[in-house]
């Protein structure tokens, strides 16, 4: 075995291969760039190399780097990760020249499959099921349209080289292909450098499904199941599961069985994943074959037992598979979620900056958690803004998900925005629940954007009984203070109002009981709802995690992330926050006569965040610009701080120029 | 007896309707709560102990004799915040629209007094027009008066303003005197002169919210240390910055009950200075880690935002924080920082508050509008509060302390009692590169030899080691440690007795 690995990546991929290592006794080494340095892989890792600057191609794109890096620390074998080089033949080459392992399938192979039109023909003629369309470059538009009127309508128009969404078209009509044709070929040109088109047959209700795949170098080949990743954003995966809820034993054996073929095909070793359309008859269709260890990996995992990581390494090192097909059984259900830096309100745009807070859902056997980063860490601008891969496991379906809701419950990030709110908010689409996905899963369900609205317009009774316990146990505290009048101290009432979103609510707190454990833990009474509550928060904890009873019925888990807001709490729960106000019944009363206060509209103008220099100004009077595009750049005592569009709009007057002192909250320009 | 007891209820029921229902509710169309509903939420549920209810202006001047409304416009008694007493003064605008008359003051002047003799904190709800116009000298006499006192009172118990209506001319000279003053958006202003007055003298066009609302004081003047949103917010927020005062000179600060660890460690502390010296952190994150339960009652957190005060609780005791904020301006010393923080220890010191000083400064701002401003002086006021300041201060320099800035910064010269530096500190006399170019100044046309030079003073001064040598920092210690430390620290300074030599009082560059 090898004695020593190196991990020619970053992130979550570096630290979850790091695991493995460890588990095998094999000792790691990780390499960084500078935005890396105190990051969590290199922490992890018994070795760390540095190799360059932040952006990826001065540091994990640069093959002699870390070629470099495995010759000074001995490193025997390579594990690449996903992205980066993990599929770069001269990378290959070079770590061969020196000797060193790639763990990983071979160049020819990484090869046969990067090319969509080849790697169909290949598929074709291993008797793969692909979708009807042509497999040759189309010339022009009227060849389109000879060749569409041929498969049948509808029909796709993909670039050969493409990818995330570009250089793609749908079209339904002849006048739809004239129309598209063109634009997609220009868009592939400029964004691949590369414009061979084909077309093929448009599958409708597409779901997207995928087998893992694993070979060894002594002829055996074995499917791992299947992966189901049809909910994605843009084509970006962002639920995945395994098993698909969708495919029946028949299907799930032809398609492991293609796979199987087509990895036979071209002499494939190492894990790998044939990505396949499944439409809403079951027919599925080859879409590509990925030649790397996937992000959604893990979910394979927890359904089978096995350790992908681990049957790389072994492979690598030219052992045979531990296991056969008939060893391979799914037991359980699995989820995984993608836990991103970006802020779901606004339009998924990647947040960025230092985690303040950050307090994963702990780990057991029905929670998994892999992660690159820590509380006090820092999400680059250099890179992918994932945070972690939450995943869940159960006995079924109902039960992980169960359990994705309630670790997504706890998951406290603050300091950069992030989407489990859009998770929290995927979770519990009735859609979800019945397993009725396409890949038009989220374009569906959130027709205009993702937007508060989306949060389950749930029964704040539990939240509001959450609220005046803990504030009750706050109150009960403070009357403890040292200093007082003997004998006339204050008497904390039982009666609070919770007051939500202008709504208030009579909620009664029962005295606490001296046996109760936990100070928040007791009764609450709400209209006719009774409300017991078992807790061992304490004040100032973050999560309040509790058995709940209603109404004498059966005992609930329930997460609650509770933040002090001065006089008032923000709660959060399955997504949504709830900001509450609890009063007495006389502070209740009095604050009703208070007035309705609507913030003046600011959002119109870009107000410098301080006292300082406009550097520069990047926009022009008139100029549309898009959210998060940068308008200005402020120095404040040799600091320069870089000013974004919120939102997209349109510059209508410049206040201030480039050179100018600035006060803070002055206006530099304003939208129209 | 019972038609004495009748006639009673009857003046009672008389006296808390104020100037009437009417102007009652009027008061509430303008978003605002009556004297007496104020008082309400600020004390304990039953608490309040109403003084002179029946006490009436003696003017008959411009037909006054025949206007007589029991209380004068001033609600006066005491009461209990979580049990604690405390005194309170609450201007009732329905009677006479607050103003203050002869008997009015005397009102005020009774519950002050008292106040300083038994030891209870003083909290002015004001909501006043003004003089008594009608009382002439007399009101201007009660004023007066009440200033006196102010004056007296001031460090023997705290004295909290909370101006909840109009405060002008004269009046606003009795918040002014208070160790705080709050305000309310949209219904308070202060100024000593109105915006008519403003436009015939000066030709400004300014509203009465430019010219002296809650946030143009809280955030340009620094008149005032908070804009609350309304009322209510504004007494609640009181309850609970009154829950962090001692109630006299004489006592310790309160304590609340505190389960949270003193030894607790936060390891994402140490990562909080970023590699570049250039980049800002958030110092707040640093406070809201080391401090129990991360509550911390921010003070004038609108004014002079490159310094933090505000008070906080290590193992339930009060302290008082003051920390740079290297967000704004790089967390440099100027005047108005300088000031804020000045008052803020001052205040400290007279209650017997702890200080914990949280240090990242890379020296005064430059400029002429400093110098004109007279930053000397000013920063001169910061540097006298810490210097006379006789209760526990406990200092962390986490990065920059440079120049004079890090001398005023609580340092051990001016008898810090512990001083502490993280592993980022830099104690030196200014950045290595302006040193440089002073000490070798011959070689500035040779940018190599600045390098070496440069790397030469970096090596250095650009680390704790230096000032560790020298005893000014007691201990170098690990960012993550660093609540335990100051928390161990303030226990065995919990009996710290220093005395200043006898004088009748120093003379503060004021």
């Amino acid at each position: 075995m090898f004695k020593k690995i190196l991990i020619a990546n970053r992130g979550e991929i570096a630290c979850r291969v790091i695991k493995t290592c460890r588990k095998m006794g094999i000792k790691t080494v990780a390499v960084y760039s500078d935005a890396d340095r105190s990051a969590l892989h290199v922490e992890m890792a018994d070795e760390a190399v540095h190799i360059g600057e932040s952006p990826t191609a001065k540091s994990y794109l640069v093959i002699d780097r870390i070629v470099e890096a495995c010759k000074q620390t001995g490193a025997e074998a390579v594990h690449p990760g996903y992205g980066f080089l993990s599929e770069n033949k001269a990378f290959q080459e070079a770590l061969a020249k020196n000797n060193i392992v790639f763990i990983g399938p071979d160049a020819e192979a990484i090869e046969a499959m990067g090319d969509k039109i080849a790697s169909k023909k290949l598929a074709q003629k291993a008797g793969v099921s692909t979708v009807p369309g042509y497999n040759d470059i189309i010339r022009d538009v009227a060849h389109a349209k000879e060749i569409a009127g041929k498969i049948g309508y509808p029909v796709m128009m993909k670039a050969s080289a493409g990818g995330g969404g570009k250089g793609m078209r749908i079209a339904h009509s002849e006048s739809e292909v004239q129309e598209g044709f063109e634009r997609a070929m220009s868009e592939a040109k400029s964004s691949f450098g590369d414009d061979r088109m084909f077309i093929e047959k448009y599958v409708d209700q597409p779901r997207h499904i995928e087998i893992q795949i694993i070979a060894d170098r002594h002829g055996n080949t074995l499917y791992v199941g299947e992966r189901e990743c049809s909910i994605q954003r843009r084509h970006q995966k962002v639920i995945e599961e395994a098993p698909s809820p969708f495919l029946d034993e028949k299907t799930r054996k032809a398609m492991g069985e293609q796979a199987v073929a087509l990895a036979r095909a071209v002499n494939y070793v190492s894990a790998g994943t044939v990505e396949f359309i499944v439409d809403g008859n079951r027919n599925f269709y080859f879409l590509e074959m990925n030649t790397r260890l996937q992000v959604e990996h893990p979910v394979t995992e927890l359904v089978t037992g096995l350790d992908l990581v681990e049957l790389m390494i072994r492979v690598a090192n030219k052992e045979k598979l531990p296991i056969t097909q008939a060893d391979i059984k799914l037991k359980g259900w699995a989820l995984e979620a993608r836990v991103y830096a970006e802020d779901p309100y606004r339009s998924f745009l990647p947040s960025t900056g230092r985690l303040v807070r950050y307090l994963p859902p702990a780990e057991n056997k029905n929670v998994r958690v892999d992660t690159g980063v820590y509380e006090g860490g820092e999400i680059s601008v250099f890179y992918d803004p994932m945070i972690a891969k939450l995943c869940t496991y159960g006995a079924d379906r109902a039960e992980a998900t169960m359990h994705m809701r309630n670790a997504l419950d706890s998951y406290y990030v603050r300091g950069v925005s992030h989407n489990i709110p859009f998770l929290a908010s995927l979770l519990r689409k009735k859609r979800f629940e019945e397993g009725r996905l396409t890949t038009n899963f989220i374009a569906e369900e959130y027709p205009e954007g993702f937007s508060a609205k989306d949060l389950p317009a749930k029964d704040p009774t539990l939240l509001l009984a959450i609220a005046a316990l803990v504030h009750a146990a706050y109150q009960r505290r403070a009357a403890g203070i040292s200093g007082q009048i003997a004998g006339h101290g204050r008497q904390v009432p039982e009666t609070w109002t919770v007051v939500e979103g202008g709504r208030h609510h009579h909620v009664w707190v029962a005295p606490p009981s001296a046996d109760a454990a936990g100070i928040a833990s007791g009764t609450a009474k709400i209209g006719d709802t009774k409300v017991h509550i078992m807790t061992g928060w304490t004040f100032g904890d973050p999560l309040l995690k509790a058995d709940v009873v209603v109404n004498n019925g059966k005992s609930e888990h329930f997460v609650v992330q509770v933040d002090r807001r001065n006089v008032g709490y923000r709660l959060s729960n399955a997504g949504a926050q709830m900001d509450v106000s609890v009063y007495t019944a006389r502070e209740a009363e009095l604050a009703k006569l208070m007035p309705v206060k609507v913030p003046p509209d600011m959002s119109r103008f870009l107000l410098s965040p301080m006292p300082g220099l406009l550097v520069s100004l990047a926009v022009k009077e008139g100029q549309d610009v898009k959210a998060g595009e940068t308008l200005a750049i402020v120095e404040a005592m040799k600091m320069e701080n870089v000013l974004k569009a919120e939102r997209d709009g349109t510059v209508k007057k410049i206040s201030e120029k480039a050179g100018a002192s600035l006060a803070v909250d002055q206006v530099i320009l304003e939208f129209a | 007896m019972s038609q004495i007891i009748q006639q009673l209820e009857a003046k009672r029921a008389a006296a808390r309707l104020g100037g009437g229902q009417k102007r009652i509710d009027t008061q509430h169309s303008k978003g605002k709560l009556s004297a007496r509903e104020r008082i309400e939420l600020l004390f304990d549920e039953g608490s309040f102990e109403e003084w002179d209810m029946f006490v009436e202006h003696g003017c008959e001047d411009f037909g006054m004799g025949d206007q007589r409304v029991p209380g004068d416009g001033v609600v006066t008694g005491y009461g209990t915040i979580n049990g604690r007493p405390m005194f309170v003064f609450s201007q009732d605008f329905t009677v006479f629209g607050g103003s203050l008359s002869a008997a009015h003051a005397k009102k005020i002047l009774k519950v002050m007094e008292k106040a300083v003799q038994v030891g209870g904190p003083v909290i002015g709800l004001n909501d006043s027009g003004g003089a008594r116009i009608q009382e002439g000298v007399a009101s201007l006499a009660g004023y007066a008066d009440v200033f006196l006192q102010n004056a007296l009172a001031s460090g023997v118990v705290p004295q909290i303003s909370m101006v909840m209506g109009p405060c002008a001319g004269g009046a606003v000279y009795s918040p002014a005197m208070t160790d705080f003053i709050f305000m309310v958006k949209d219904t308070s202003y202060m100024f000593v002169t109105g915006p008519d007055v403003v436009k015939t003298v000066t030709h400004e066009t300014v509203t009465q919210e430019q010219l002296g609302g809650a946030v143009t004081h809280s955030a340009k003047s620094g008149v005032s240390d908070a804009a609350f949103e309304n009322d209510v917010e504004a007494l609640l927020q009181l309850r609970r910055f009154m829950d962090f005062l001692p109630l006299s000179n004489k006592e310790k600060p309160p304590v609340i009950a505190c389960n949270d660890p003193a030894d607790r460690e936060d390891f994402s502390l140490d990562t909080l200075v970023p590699d570049n010296a250039n980049k800002p952190y958030d110092m707040k994150e640093l406070i809201t880690k080391v401090v129990d339960e991360g509550d911390f009652f921010e003070v004038a957190d609108l004014f002079a935002r490159n310094i933090i005060t505000g008070f906080a609780r290590m193992e339930g005791q009060t302290v008082g924080i003051v920390a740079n904020q290297p967000m704004v301006l790089a967390g440099c010393l100027d005047i108005d920082s300088s000031r804020k923080a000045a008052r803020f220890v001052r205040f400290c010191d007279c209650f017997n508050i702890p200080i914990v000083t949280f240090v990242d400064v890379p020296g005064f701002l430059p400029g002429t509008a400093q110098e004109y401003g007279g930053i000397i002086k000013h920063g001169a006021k910061l540097l006298f509060a810490y210097a006379e300041a006789t209760v526990p201060k406990v200092t962390v320099i986490t990065r920059k302390a440079y120049g004079g800035a890090y001398d005023v910064m609580s340092s051990k010269h001016i008898r810090g009692d512990v001083n502490f530096a993280w592993p980022t500190a830099e104690i030196a006399v200014m950045g290595a590169k302006g040193a440089v170019e002073i000490i070798f100044r011959q070689d500035i046309g040779d940018p190599k030899k600045i390098a070496e030079r440069t790397k030469e003073y970096e090596d250095r001064f650009a680390n704790p080691f230096r000032a560790a040598n020298l005893g000014f920092i007691d201990d170098v210690i690990m960012p993550h440690a660093t609540r335990g430390r100051i928390c161990r620290s303030l226990q065995m300074l919990k009996n710290k007795d220093q005395k200043n030599p006898w004088k009748k009082h120093d003379n503060i560059p004021l």
